[in-house]
């Protein structure tokens, strides 16, 4: 939360509207996503109902498990769920374009899939179903005693894949629908209540001839809204426990089907409000246009997709139970990375982003009121001079600048071109009077006159900050060492027989 | 669930519940109690018994807050598997996680007393069965539902833990058995922290037991041991957890609760919180107690979308979340914010800088939404 968003709030507040956050999409949404809508049993760690799932909006697929307790139907719950989504995951596997790493000697060309898979889910539980499914799928054994089909330990592997890169701000393989709004818009509710897909998106895009705040009310009520999942309304589930007695007594096999597709009605209906609420946020956020860094990240999605679909095809091991310790630490490094490098480019991509940055003084924005193209200073060997240029930025009034001399910036104008603060002056309106001298970014032009473009002209509004989104990564292992995942190389896990046998009860 | 309170609540706070039973302190309530002491509304509410989720119905807000029978199905399942044949999978959890060497149990129900179910009564011998293996002359090796009191507003709560063992390195613990699951070692930390926070209220409750029978505390471990799932099956697992920041934390609250009779009495005498009576009489006599409302009431108390509502009647910062409170420090309305930015309305001198600041966020909005 920051000064902005409380104000977005508060109008939000007053209009009945959610306010935007952003002026473009920080993340990237795939022409063709999965969306995935499930529902548990309530009291259980992971025990799969229901679930809506495909890439259709208008025909959704539905999979339920009439008797949840049935070891054997939980596991055709995954085989049904694995057929859907592996054809999926195949099906981003086509073509392929190639890209390098590493500089110099190192450099290398390698090839990615011009596609990868990109599940959405309601919310953060979704996301924890997903690492749960994931974590009791993946180390299950095809042969012996406790066989189960090859395609349940292979979802589990992808599951798994999924939810741990989901932790990465800079990933899109799998989202939320419910953060994926509510870091676009800001409402006039709290935070936790935002976390309820129906009365966030009320505020968003409240129905014909109502206001959020009285929209979300109504979408808190679970008989006209059922909760997102996957936890299911407790009202609900008295109905489901009566008709699920009823099947297990039925007495004969046509009565049990009548009441096994009475079932599925039942978690259908409770799953569709939600099913179409997901694809009413797609196309929501389709309405945003993306970010400038959006590519890029999507880019290095498809590279760890491509890298780990190499993998499984090599060797095919699934993760370990737990972390080991390096790779935990490693991950951690990796992530910390990835949370501030997306905060800078976001803020690159979006002035609204930016302007929190202003707020708090780490960014200001003036106007070019002078430049300086033919400076010259002395150059580090005695004697030698360099290219320095100078612009002057006014700044308007009662702006904060709240960096000093000496410090090194860069405008999301001209990324490529280093600056630093030679004077900062308050002038009498409150406004500042800041001047840059600039380094690089000429088109490898060592002398004036600069290239068309690359020095500012008088008149321009431009924006300075300390945020650099090209900074590298301190102290990390490069990451052509750090394969499928920004966990570094896999370690693969060798499953052993009470693995295999593991109860899902 | 108890069924009884053997000692009537103070008059007043009878009086305000009217004909309807009391309904107990439970370490829940008193865990939910501390998590908002500012709230004079839910700690009266509490201290005189009264049926919040009746209360709230009879002013028009249905309760969310129900069980699912798989749930309770699921529950009910692993305390009767914990319990089985004398605490067999417990006794088994102690010598096999815990390398506790006890070979068999030693388990005293507490359920009852002779037949007598009476909290006071269960009370009285969970006391003298503590002093007697406390001071070495017994050897329970574990208490099934003891009933230990704690103080909570000047009220007199009686509370349930599922189990106290004494035999883990020679000291007492509180024993709950849980049904949400550890997946390879962990569970939802959200459920291990509010089982946390209930073990606490047990922990307290215990040492006031020691004081009064004149023991040394010290023989109260402040760590508990929580029982539950293990993985996906239904095997209960053990781990002890430390409760040193849990028990401070409640300590403070507990002494920060004012005491719910004085609270009680600055209500106006035709005050009462009998819910046979009418809707308008009773939300006179909410009103007339102080809420001190956050969205995180939602989670945990029955009345909180009617104290939402009112919240959002008075514009209360608070009701848009911590973040925004925060940035609000000293503004009390969020109409009065937003006056200061429209420059309807100037504000005094402790609001000026925060004004300021939002003003310049409002500004910074304006400009950068249509530099796009
Ligand atoms: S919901 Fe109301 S009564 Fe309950 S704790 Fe919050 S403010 Fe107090």
């Amino acid at each position: 939360m920051s000064v902005l968003s409380t104000v977005a709030a508060l109008t939000a507040s007053r209009t009945g509207r959610a306010e935007p956050l952003t002026t473009v999409r920080h993340q990237h949404l795939d022409e063709k996503p999965f969306v995935l809508v499930p529902l548990t049993l309530a009291g259980e760690a992971c025990a799969p109902l229901a679930a809506l799932v495909g890439t259709d909006p208008e025909r959704p697929t539905l999979l339920t498990v009439r008797q949840p307790r049935n070891r054997a139907e939980r596991f055709r719950f995954a085989e049904r769920l694995a057929a859907l989504l592996l054809a999926y995951i195949d099906g981003c596997r086509t073509e392929t374009e190639p890209y390098t790493v590493g500089r110099g000697r190192e450099k290398e060309e390698r090839l990615r899939f011009q596609r990868a898979p990109q599940l959405l889910v309601p919310n953060g539980e979704g996301i924890a179903y997903v690492r749960l499914l994931g974590r009791l799928t993946r180390l299950r054994a095809t042969e012996g005693p406790y066989a189960v089909d090859s395609s349940v330990p292979t979802l589990g592997k992808w599951l798994t894949w999924f939810a741990e890169l989901a932790e990465f701000p800079n990933s899109g393989v799998l989202l939320a629908m419910t953060r994926l709004l509510a870091a676009h818009w800001a409402t006039g509710q709290s935070p936790s209540e935002d976390s309820h897909l129906a009365s966030l998106l009320a505020w968003i895009d409240p129905p014909e001839g109502s206001d959020g705040a009285r929209a979300a009310r109504e979408a808190e009520d679970p008989a006209v809204w059922p909760p997102a999942g996957p936890s299911t309304d407790p009202v609900f589930d008295r109905t489901l426990h009566e008709l699920m007695t009823r099947y297990d007594d039925a007495s004969d096999d046509r009565g049990r089907e009548a009441v096994g597709r009475q079932i599925d009605r039942e978690l259908s209906g409770q799953m569709l409000p939600t099913w179409r609420l997901m694809w009413r946020g797609v196309e929501l956020l389709r309405d945003l246009p993306e970010g400038a860094h959006v590519p890029d990240r999507w880019a290095l999605d498809r590279r760890w997709f491509s890298e780990y679909a190499e993998y499984l095809d090599a060797d095919g091991r699934p993760q370990a139970r737990r972390d080991q310790a390096v790779r935990a630490a490693r991950r951690l490094a990796r992530l910390e990375d990835a949370v501030t490098r997306y905060e800078a480019e976001r803020a690159y991509d979006d002035p609204l982003v930016m302007a929190e940055y202003e707020l708090t003084g780490e960014a200001f924005t003036g106007t070019v009121t002078a430049r300086d193209e033919d400076r010259f200073v002395p150059g580090d060997r005695p004697g030698s001079q360099v290219w320095r240029p100078t612009i002057t930025l006014r700044t308007s009034t009662d702006t904060r600048v709240g960096l000093a001399v000496g410090t090194e910036v860069k405008s999301p104008a001209r990324p490529g071109q280093a600056a630093r603060i030679l004077e900062v002056r308050q002038e009498d309106d409150g406004g500042h009077t800041v001047v840059l001298q600039l380094k690089g970014g000429f088109a490898n032009k060592r002398k004036p006159p600069a290239p068309a473009g690359t020095l500012a002209e008088t008149g321009e509004e431009l924006t300075y900050t300390t945020l650099n989104p090209t900074a590298m990564p301190s102290a990390l292992p490069d990451e052509e060492n750090t394969p499928w995942t920004h966990g570094g190389p896999p370690q693969p896990y060798e499953p052993t027989d009470e693995d295999a046998e593991e109860t899902w009860e | 669930m108890p069924s009884q309170q053997s000692e009537p609540p103070d008059d007043r706070l009878a009086r305000l519940r009217g004909p309807q039973p009391p309904q107990p302190y439970t370490a829940r309530k008193i865990t939910a109690l501390t998590a908002n002491p500012a709230c004079a509304r839910r700690a009266v509410l509490d201290a005189a018994g009264v049926d919040k989720a009746l209360l709230a119905q009879q002013v028009g807000y249905e309760p969310r807050f129900g069980q699912s029978p798989f749930a309770l199905a699921r529950e009910q399942a692993f305390h009767g598997l914990v319990k089985w044949g004398g605490y067999a999978e417990l006794i088994r959890l102690l010598r096999e996680q815990l390398s506790v060497p006890v070979a068999e149990a030693h388990v005293t129900d507490l359920n009852e007393v002779g037949g007598n179910t009476a909290l006071h009564v269960r009370e009285r011998e969970t006391r003298r069965l503590i002093a007697h293996v406390a001071s070495g002359q017994d050897v329970r090796l574990i208490l099934d539902r003891p009933v230990l009191t704690l103080e909570v507003a000047g009220q007199t709560a009686y509370l349930e833990p599922d189990a106290i063992t004494h035999r883990i390195e020679g000291k007492f613990h509180v024993v709950l058995i849980r049904s949400f699951a550890a997946i390879d070692g962990q569970a939802n930390p959200t459920a291990v922290a509010e089982a946390a926070k209930q073990a606490a209220v047990y922990v307290l409750a215990l040492r006031r037991a020691f004081d009064t029978a004149g023991l040394p505390t010290e023989q109260i471990s402040h760590e508990f041991l929580l029982v539950c799932p293990k993985d996906f099956s239904n095997r209960p697992y053990g781990r002890l957890i430390d409760l040193r920041q849990e028990l401070d934390a409640l300590q403070f609250q507990l002494t920060r609760l004012r005491r719910a009779e004085d609270l009680a009495a600055q209500l106006p005498e035709t005050a009462t919180l009998d819910t046979t009576r009418s809707t308008d009489e009773l939300s006179a006599s909410i009103e007339a107690l102080d809420a001190s409302y956050t969205p995180s009431c939602l989670s945990f108390c029955e009345m909180a979308r009617y104290c939402r509502d009112e919240a959002d009647g008075c514009a209360s910062p608070a009701r848009l979340g911590n973040g925004v409170r925060n940035d609000l420090p000293g503004i009390d309305s969020t109409r009065t914010a937003l006056d200061y930015l429209d420059g309807v309305a100037a504000p005094g001198e402790a609001e000026t800088e925060a004004a300021d600041l939002l003003r310049a966020a409002a500004r910074l909005r304006r400009l950068r939404r249509g530099a796009a």
